[in-house]
């Protein structure tokens, strides 16, 4: 069953890419579609009947030399099974989607393009699964640069329109910095273990963190420089701070692309990295610390840009850059769980934001400015109740104290909770700021595109309509993840040692006796969302108390993630503070009230203050200047480089060594040679008396006895 | 004396299949059975190919040394008897058509391999010469078979009068090397030219046996005759000509090397090394201003000479061994593209320019590929037979401490690619001309399909084992 999954979207992909002249577009279209539902629906059974227990299926061999052998194996686990419905659910509901979405496309005339977009998207989903499936790194590896391959296909898919094709490139360029990383993590994984299984690498990890090796300039602990590069290729493909700059121009790529690839799936892949990986980031204090404050200052600065940016999907794009930030603050302190929890809801509820926001484009023409927006809420009910549940998750609303609240609320809580538990101040205060921006730029984004008055281009408002079925099911079927994912799961998540080493896997050492009522607890918990929620929350009141009465007890690569030994965090953030649980909350509220201050109240503030405050605002307006550093930095001397070797060195050196020799002196002996073959059998002859002459002198003169 | 006689069964056969044929022919249907005996002459060769080949695998000496049957002169024998048949089974249906198959074609073409044999196997400068000249006074015949065509008397003629000199050279150094080493058979050279002191006499012996060997080989500068004789010879002459006889001059070139001068590889080096980097690069270079592909293909021969030469000039038995696997292939590349050539014909006309191939792809596709696999194959194009057969020799001379040598191989070949692919351009993109006729004789295009499919096939798998026989082969010559 896995194996269909694995292999069902790209025989769709196939199909749809090289069939669709033979079955028609439109059905290829519909085969696409259909084999992603039907993949969902296996992985969903998978999940659900999975039992946590890490199972390798082989489905065939691929690569050996030497010491290095790869198969092509499914390790399920609960994280690949996570990944899956995560995948295959938000993949099915896009390919839906862009049925409605890609219908009428303005950038192609009399051409055939759907049939095209729907093999690239199922393309990218078959390279997904495969990353998350991997059992090896270089399967892994397989996958990230499968996904980056269609990443770059799907993003500069108008491929006419000069800023898409440059978009795709700086995707593919800056992903191309952190794959170095990942690349060479890859390497001194081998060259520490000799084998780049992942059962092999997690059994040698307390082996590796005891070793040093010689990297750059000087030794370093394995571990260490290991957890660090891959890290490096986890910014790459998660945009974290430095190498971020390529997602916010992604969004050239059509609506739905952004929705699957660059916020639900694909640019969650460095936090499935890190998660992946954790026995070997258990043994790295250091770089897990420096993943932690990277996530947090990404996080603080997204969402600073996100506050000044008008373009509905840049907007978006930010606040999806932050998101993950949250989640490697939570993946650095080695909160593997929350961090997974927030992949999981983020999935939902900004995949439906951006399908969201693609409903509204679609309704304005291709119109993405949102100060040309305004007014919408009754032009297009049912996108307005999309986007305002997905707004109510994104910001975390919910009960405080209480575990009822939608996606967002539950799993941006755990991570602050677990930020504040695993001693990282900075961090934590950096993520309660974000919240609050979170707020502040995703209801301002509601307010500007839905209240008001009706900015812009009357007749785009004039003709603004509702979507079509294919675009509306879609977005509802993920408001009910966005709001019942979080409560729902919990406590897989996020629970009580014992509720998580279950869900994930892992062994855990009984020390309590009530440790019992809290795994049967969880293994109801499947079903009825709501009631759970309250029981839970009742059953965990005496917990709070802060004793480890269960604790991990697996070893290295044992269940889906590894949890060390004085790794508390996930029990210590259930004892936090109660401001600390409530400062999330607090931080939204915040931000909403600005937001509706702004927005609604006194709608001439905010061109006020950024007139005031001019700096700062075109600061933040100009991405933190981030796209004209790096600019001048790297991309103007790179250019410089290039074009000195592409005129000088291969322009004027080599084509004109080359050509020199080949039309200059070349021809030269040729004539020479086609004059001395006379046909005169003296010159023969002669010829043959000089060789032999030349030689006789030669070998006199140096060989034999000389 | 039985049991050298025994030894030598092959080439006795052969000699008196020879005689008979030629007795039984003059006194009967003279040219009439020419047809017959050329199929006949073919099935006896391969017959004694599979004799050889699958016979006795140890080293044998007959008449006091002066005839080997190692497993180098067998290897060398099988691909003589081989090629010699092939090319006589592509020559009969265009030779009867042009009116020039006479019965002695065959019989001559048996002689020549006759003696090509005793070359190989020759353990006396004795028997070195008596198997040369017997190769090559049949085929100094046989270029001039066409006695009515001025240009094929002159292609005989050119090649008798500096094949003639290039004796006299050899002879020379034959009479050098016995006068300062008292011996002719190569056992007693070797241990008279012993060790690093040779004396000057030996030394001229030697670079005169070379240069009369390289001669045979059309190496440069001693390879003039060549365009002339293959543009001026019946085209099946010529095919057997770019065969066979260089197959029998490179195993003599190594056997002379090897087991008469083994003990001076440091001199013989630099001089075969010298005439193999003179040869790639004239061969090349010349071969651009080619426009008849007969003359093209004379060119091409010196500059894969040259490769082989690369191989010998290391001085290693894996020298040897890619020396052998090179000429295998090479022999095997030009049966194809001669069974091209051969069939190139214009209102029944035979043509040779290559602007006539031009857009050959349209009308004849599968030939066109078929060429073009061949022409890749023999520019060294990987992933071709051809690429493996240069890799080969390039590994050996690097091995053998000739770095230099192998670079200057590479930039020699890049050069050479062009003309080859050169013929591939007009094939594909040439323009429109009239067109080829359709090849009405199926055994040449047979010959060069397997020819071609070969090319790719032998790749795939390891090479039909040829480098294993060639490794052995070579074992036997270097000690």
């Amino acid at each position: 069953m896995e194996t269909i999954i694995l292999f069902a979207p790209l025989v769709g992909a196939l199909v749809a890419g090289f069939g669709w002249r033979f079955i028609g577009e439109q059905i290829a279209c519909y085969l696409a579609t259909g084999v992603l539902f039907f993949t969902a629906l296996l992985s969903w059974i998978v999940f659900l009947s999975f039992d946590g227990t890490t199972e390798t299926i082989n489905v065939m061999r691929w690569i050996q030399s030497g010491a290095l052998d790869t198969s092509w194996a499914i390790r399920l686990d609960r994280l690949t099974a996570i990944m899956l419905i995560v995948i295959t659910s938000v993949s099915s509901l896009v390919h839906l989607y862009s049925l409605g979405y890609m219908a009428h496309d303005e950038n192609f005339h009399h051409e055939h393009y759907k049939a095209r977009f729907f093999a690239y998207l199922s393309l990218f989903t078959f390279a997904m699964l495969m990353l998350v499936t991997a059992s090896n790194l270089v399967q892994m590896f397989f996958g990230w640069e499968g996904v980056g391959l269609a990443s770059y296909l799907l993003i500069g898919f108008y491929f006419r329109k000069p800023s898409a094709n440059a978009a795709a490139m700086k995707a593919f360029v800056v992903n191309r910095v952190g794959d170095f990383g990942f690349a060479l993590g890859i390497f001194g994984l081998f060259m520490l273990t000799d084998s780049i299984n992942f059962n092999d690498i997690f059994a040698n990890a307390e082996t590796i963190s005891q070793t040093t090796i010689h990297f750059l300039w000087k030794d370093w602990n394995a571990a260490e420089i290991i957890a660090f590069l891959l890290f490096i290729g986890a910014m790459g493909k998660s945009a974290q701070l430095l190498l971020h700059t390529w997602l916010p121009d992604a969004m050239e790529g059509p609506t739905p692309v952004s929705a699957l690839i660059h916020a639900a799936t694909m640019v969650t892949a460095g936090v499935f990295l890190v998660c992946r990986m954790s026995p070997i980031m258990e043994f790295a204090p250091h770089a897990t610390a420096f993943i932690t404050v990277l996530g947090g200052t990404t996080a603080f600065f997204a969402a600073t840009i996100g506050l000044v940016q008008t373009d509905i999907k840049r907007v978006i794009a930010y606040s999806t850059c932050s998101q993950l930030g949250y989640m490697f603050v939570a993946a650095g302190l080695g909160a593997y769980g929350p961090a997974m929890f927030h992949l999981f809801t983020h999935a939902f509820f900004k995949a439906m934001l951006f399908l969201g926001a693609g409903s509204v484009i679609h309704a304005m023409h291709h119109e993405q400015d949102m100060m040309n927006y305004g007014g919408l809420r009754k032009k297009i009910p049912l996108t307005f109740a999309a986007m305002m549940i997905g707004t109510l998750a994104i910001t975390g609303v919910g009960i405080p104290f209480t575990h009822i609240g939608f996606a967002g609320f539950l799993s941006k809580d755990a991570i602050i909770e677990s930020a504040y538990a695993g001693g990282n101040t900075y961090a934590f205060w950096m993520l309660v700021i974000a919240a609050a921006f979170t707020s502040f730029y995703s209801w301002r984004l509601i307010f500007l595109t839905f209240f008001g008055k009706p900015r812009g281009d009357k007749h785009a408002h004039d003709h603004a309509h509702e979507s079509p079925m294919v675009m509306l099911i879609p977005l509802g079927v993920l408001s009910l993840g966005a709001i019942f994912a979080g409560m729902i799961w919990l406590n897989s998540f996020f629970g009580h040692a014992d509720q998580v080493g279950k869900f994930f896997g892992i062994p855990v050492a009984e020390a309590a006796a009530h440790g019992e009522e809290h795994a049967a607890a969880a293994t109801e918990g499947h079903g009825e969302a709501a009631a759970h929620g309250e029981e839970a929350a009742h059953t965990e009141m005496p917990a709070a108390e802060g004793e480890h009465h269960v604790a991990f007890a697996g070893k290295p690569g044992e269940g889906a993630i590894y949890i060390g030994a004085d790794n508390h965090v996930l029990e210590d953030a259930h004892a936090v503070p109660g401001w600390v649980k409530v400062s999330p909350f607090i931080a939204m509220l915040g931000g909403l009230i600005m937001s509706i201050w702004f927005y609604l109240i006194n709608p001439s503030l905010p061109g006020r203050l950024a007139a005031n405050q001019r700096p700062l605002y075109l600061f933040l307006l100009n991405k933190w200047y981030f796209d004209e550093i790096y600019d001048f930095v790297f991309v103007q001397p790179a250019k410089a480089i290039g074009r000195f070797f592409w005129k000088k060195g291969d322009g004027a050196v080599i084509d004109g060594a080359i050509n020199g020799l080949a039309m200059g002196v070349v021809p030269f002996f040729t004539r020479l040679a086609g004059r001395a073959q006379s046909g005169y059998i003296f010159g023969y002859a002669f010829a043959m008396v000089l060789g032999i002459a030349v030689l006789i002198t030669w070998m006199t003169l140096t060989g034999g006895a000389n | 004396m039985q049991a050298d006689l025994a030894i030598l069964l092959p080439e006795i056969l052969l000699s008196a299949f020879a005689l008979v044929a030629l007795l039984g022919a003059v006194y009967t249907g003279k040219d009439k059975l020419a047809s017959a005996l050329v199929w006949v002459t073919s099935i006896v060769m391969l017959v004694l190919a599979a004799m050889i080949g699958l016979g006795d695998a140890t080293t044998q000496v007959a008449f006091d040394g002066t005839f080997v049957n190692d497993g180098f002169a067998r290897f060398a024998k099988v691909v003589i008897m081989v090629a010699a048949a092939v090319v006589l089974i592509m020559s009969q249906e265009y030779m009867q058509r042009r009116g020039i198959l006479r019965f002695e074609y065959p019989i001559l073409v048996c002689l020549a391999s006759v003696g090509m044999m005793v070359m190989v196997s020759a353990g006396d400068l004795i028997s070195l010469y008596m198997g040369l000249e017997l190769q090559s006074l049949s085929l100094y015949v046989v270029a001039s078979l066409r006695r009515d065509s001025v240009k094929s008397t002159e292609a005989g003629m050119k090649y008798f009068v500096l094949g003639a000199l290039s004796s006299g050279l050899l002879l020379y150094g034959a009479s050098l090397t016995y006068g300062f080493s008292g011996t002719t058979s190569f056992s007693g050279i070797i241990q008279a030219v012993q060790g690093e002191h040779l004396s000057l006499g030996v030394l001229f012996g030697l670079v005169f046996i070379v240069s009369g060997l390289a001669f045979k080989v059309s190496a440069v500068p001693f390879h003039m005759w060549t365009p002339d004789v293959y543009e001026g010879s019946p085209t099946p002459v010529t095919a057997f000509f770019a065969t066979a006889p260089k197959m029998a001059a490179m195993g003599l070139f190594a056997r002379v090397m090897h087991d008469a001068f083994g003990g001076a590889v440091g001199d013989w080096q630099q001089v075969i090394a010298f005439l193999a980097v003179l040869s790639m690069f004239l061969g090349s270079i010349a071969a651009i201003g080619q426009s008849n592909i007969k003359r093209l293909m004379a060119y091409s021969s010196i500059a894969h000479m040259g490769y082989a030469l690369m191989g010998l000039a290391s001085g290693t038995a894996l020298g040897v061994e890619s020396m052998l696997v090179y000429m295998a292939i090479y022999v095997t590349m030009n049966v194809g593209t001669f069974a091209f050539i051969l069939s190139m014909e214009r209102n029944g006309q035979p043509v040779t320019d290559i602007l006539s191939l031009s857009s050959l792809s349209k009308y004849a596709p599968g030939r066109a590929f078929a060429l073009l696999v061949l022409m890749f194959s023999l520019a060294g194009v990987p992933p071709m037979l051809g690429f493996f057969g240069k890799l080969y020799v390039l590994r050996a001379a690097y091995e053998g401490g000739l770095a230099w040598l192998a670079v200057a191989g590479v930039v020699a070949s890049v050069i050479g690619a062009f003309y080859y692919i050169r013929i591939v351009y007009y094939m594909y993109f040439g323009e429109e001309t009239e067109e080829l006729d359709t090849p009405r004789n199926p055994v040449l295009s047979g010959l060069l399909v397997a020819s071609a499919v070969i090319m790719i096939a032998a790749v795939v798998l390891n090479l039909f084992g040829i480098d294993g026989a060639a490794a052995s082969a070579a074992a036997s010559l270097v000690n």
